[in-house]
């Protein structure tokens, strides 16, 4: 089973290794990891996308609780929440193909920040099913090229990962 | 008044209690050496940074304090990481200072550094660089305290050489802060009614308690609840002396090399009340064949325990003294004559199995045979003795020979298994505990591997007495070669040793070598006379003894092998 887990960590010298170091030590899984500040600066929000079964995904949260500099852990995807990640695709795309491949970002709501005379860069987000549909459509054009952001994640409602007093 | 890090230093350690600290200089840490030259703490130079590290870890366990130890950047750090994965697999509560180079020189490839934060990172509780001078005092303050609390372990603190150099005011912090560390004490209440309704349903009920008994203390606490609830207790390795070895309701520890009825009676009972363990492989056996009817209670401090290869029915997470006082309080409210009868058929079982097939060896044998030499030891000290051990053969017979009558008195590396642990724990261990006898019961391999340490001992006049059960082999690696690689004996035998006693000898300690089975008794009391220097007995013990019951790898507890 695929889990987001949201993770307060103080933004303290060596964090994101002793995250990262307990997960390939301890033989989980890291589907993607993204990392930031939040509004407060001492602080930053990770969130974690990861695989297994709920014995492992209760291993690895109490795992996390346990860091000294880990304030709160939640796995979001066992709430109601919105899930979202960023590709940026360098696409071929010359005079013949480009309005087609405009029709197919538009779409998708993705947006060109880029164009060359045989290239497109088009910015698209959304959860990861919908990012993977577009590049299955541009693939016969020819992807040059596709960077990609991990997932984020927020819960919805007012709560905030953020509280952990 | 403005002080250099170094002081700042040392007067935090000194006002953390530190009265004895183990530790070995380096050009980094000549600042702080030079700070402790004026201090009143007692600081004991091994030979080998490995040795200060083990002697720290057996000073704690023995003591119940904090164990501290400094080595040196680089390699003085690297020798220490054997140490620190030690603390850290039986939860012992480290403070390891290690020096580093200079802040501007990290990353650099300086001489004699390495990276200790990073590579120390997974076998830490938690660790810290310094990066000013101010933050000192709250750093050692914050290391304390998380290596002492909750579930102890060890926190490396790593110090740059020119913040020992710089000066800040000395600010000792009123309290501390650490928004992420809040361990659980107190347990649920709801959950622990749960489960002593659940004790008090159950007709073949078993207590397995671990080492988390022994850290907290609560050995009363274990021994009262066992005998209101008459309630058999069965430990783990580490967990020996949670209730006294000889008490009625003990019926020994369970695993590998365990007793036959502990293994036994873990097969089948209905209810499991498991405190302070971590349910280890070696003491559980093939998982499918541990316990597979019981329910099961578990009380731990550290959560990420509970249910990490047992599934557990009721957890309870809280410190093992505060959780067994808060059941102690309700347990009058339970009907305990209930099941009286089923218990006591279970019971029956239980010691007839223990009857049947207890501990054993060959006692009508003219040669010495190890588990003879662990009796004696046991006989002689009337079993008050602190008992360090090795690792492999000498260990497990240590555990199967010697009855403890309280918590730390047993001090055995059980997690990591770390061969050459013994004797310089043994030194930290009588350090803490001058008043007590302090053996480390050896195998020839093991002791191989720290034995510098002996000038360690000679030079503070430890008198700490080491027995070497000496078979002239790696004793539990030709065991299993025997039964389980057709007596193969790849690289095992250990002919070529150096003679002991000189070697002994030439440290200026006592040697002893004792060929014949009616000379141990009285080396042994010999060796108690002793009382400046250490004494290394050298017992010339039946070399193919193997250890037994011996539950092989992937079996089921209830599979033991006898012979």
């Amino acid at each position: 089973m695929r889990h987001t887990i949201s993770v307060l960590v103080e933004n303290k010298f060596g964090v994101l290794s002793r995250i990262s170091g307990l997960f390939s030590g301890r033989g989980y899984n890291i589907e993607s990891l993204s990392v930031n500040n939040t509004m407060e600066p001492e602080f930053s929000i990770m969130t974690i996308v990861t695989t297994g079964d709920d014995a492992v995904i209760e291993q690895i949260i109490k795992q996390l609780r346990k860091l000294v500099n880990v304030l709160k852990v939640r796995d979001v995807s066992q709430m109601e929440h919105i899930e979202r990640e960023m590709h940026l695709v360098k696409v071929k795309a010359n005079q013949e193909t480009r309005s087609e491949i405009f029709n197919i970002i538009s779409t998708f709501r993705g947006k060109t920040i880029d164009i060359t005379n045989n290239s497109l860069v088009v910015e698209i987000t959304g959860v990861s099913d919908k990012v993977s549909a577009f590049l299955k459509v541009l693939e016969p054009y020819g992807i040059i090229e596709v960077v990609r952001t991990g997932s984020i994640a927020i819960a919805r409602g007012s709560k905030s990962t953020t509280d952990f007093k | 008044m403005k002080m250099t890090g170094a002081e700042i230093l040392v007067e935090s350690l000194r006002r953390e209690g530190v009265d004895l600290l183990f530790g070995y200089p380096g050009g980094v840490l000549l600042g702080v050496y030079d700070t402790l030259f004026d201090s009143e703490i007692k600081h004991i130079l091994p030979r080998h940074e490995q040795g200060g590290i083990h002697a720290a870890d057996g000073y704690a366990r023995a003591t119940g304090k904090v164990g501290v130890c400094f080595g040196t950047s680089g390699p003085g750090a690297t020798n220490l990481v054997t140490g620190i994965c030690n603390a850290q697999m039986d939860s012992v509560p480290l403070v390891v200072l290690t020096g580093q180079v200079s802040s501007d020189l990290i990353g650099g490839d300086a001489f004699q550094e390495a990276d200790i934060i990073g590579i120390t990172r997974p076998v830490v509780k938690h660790s810290y660089l310094i990066s000013s001078p101010e933050e000192i005092t709250t750093v050692i303050k914050e290391a304390f305290h998380i290596a002492s609390t909750g579930r102890p372990g060890p926190v490396v603190v790593d110090l740059p050489k020119d913040m020992m150099a710089q000066k800040a005011e000395f600010k000792w912090p009123t309290k501390i802060d650490l928004p992420g560390y809040n361990p659980t004490v107190k347990g649920h209440l709801g959950q622990i009614k749960k489960m002593l309704r659940l004790l008090e349903g159950a007709k073949k009920p078993v207590i397995y308690m671990g080492g988390g008994v022994i850290l907290s203390g609560s050995n009363e606490e274990m021994t009262k609840l066992s005998e209101i609830t008459g309630v058999p207790v069965i430990s783990s390795f580490l967990g020996q002396g949670g209730i006294p070895g000889t008490h009625e309701n003990y019926i020994g520890w369970l695993g590998m090399h365990g007793n036959y009825a502990s293994n036994m009676a873990m097969a089948e009972p209905d209810f499991i009340l498991a405190v302070g363990t971590r349910f280890s492989d070696r003491s559980t056996g093939r998982l499918d064949g541990f316990a597979p009817n019981a329910t099961i209670a578990h009380i731990d401090v550290d959560p990420s325990s509970i249910s990490k290869n047992v599934k557990i029915d009721v957890p309870i997470v809280g410190d093992c003294m505060a959780v067994l006082k808060q059941a102690l309080a309700e347990v009058d409210k339970y009907n305990w004559d209930k099941n009286a009868s089923a218990r006591k058929d279970w019971m029956a079982k239980i010691k007839a199995w223990d009857k049947k097939q207890p501990f054993g060896y060959d006692r009508e044998a003219d040669i010495i045979k190890p588990q003879y030499v662990v009796e004696s030891i046991y006989k002689v000290t009337k079993g008050e003795a602190i008992i360090c051990t090795e690792v492999g053969q000498n260990q497990m017979w240590a555990g199967q020979f010697y009855k403890f009558k309280e918590p730390r008195q047993f001090i055995s590396s059980g997690g990591l298994g770390t061969m050459g642990y013994g004797f310089p724990a043994a030194l930290g261990a009588k350090l803490g505990c001058p008043e007590k006898e302090v053996f480390d019961i050896a195998g020839d391999g093991s002791f191989m591997m720290n034995l510098q340490e002996i000038c360690t001992a000679m030079q503070y006049n430890v008198a700490v007495k080491v027995a070497i059960l000496n078979n002239k082999y790696l004793g539990m690696i030709r065991q299993w070669q025997n039964m389980f690689f057709n007596n193969r004996y790849s690289e095992c035998c250990l002919d070529c040793q150096p003679d002991f006693v000189k070697l002994a000898e030439s440290f200026g300690a006592v040697g002893m070598r004792i060929e014949k089975k009616e000379d141990v008794e009285g080396a042994i009391r010999e060796s108690l006379k002793i009382k400046d220097r250490p004494v290394i007995m050298d017992f010339c013990v039946d070399r193919e003894e193997n250890v037994f019951p011996m539950i092989p790898a992937g079996a089921a507890v209830n599979e033991m092998l006898l012979k």
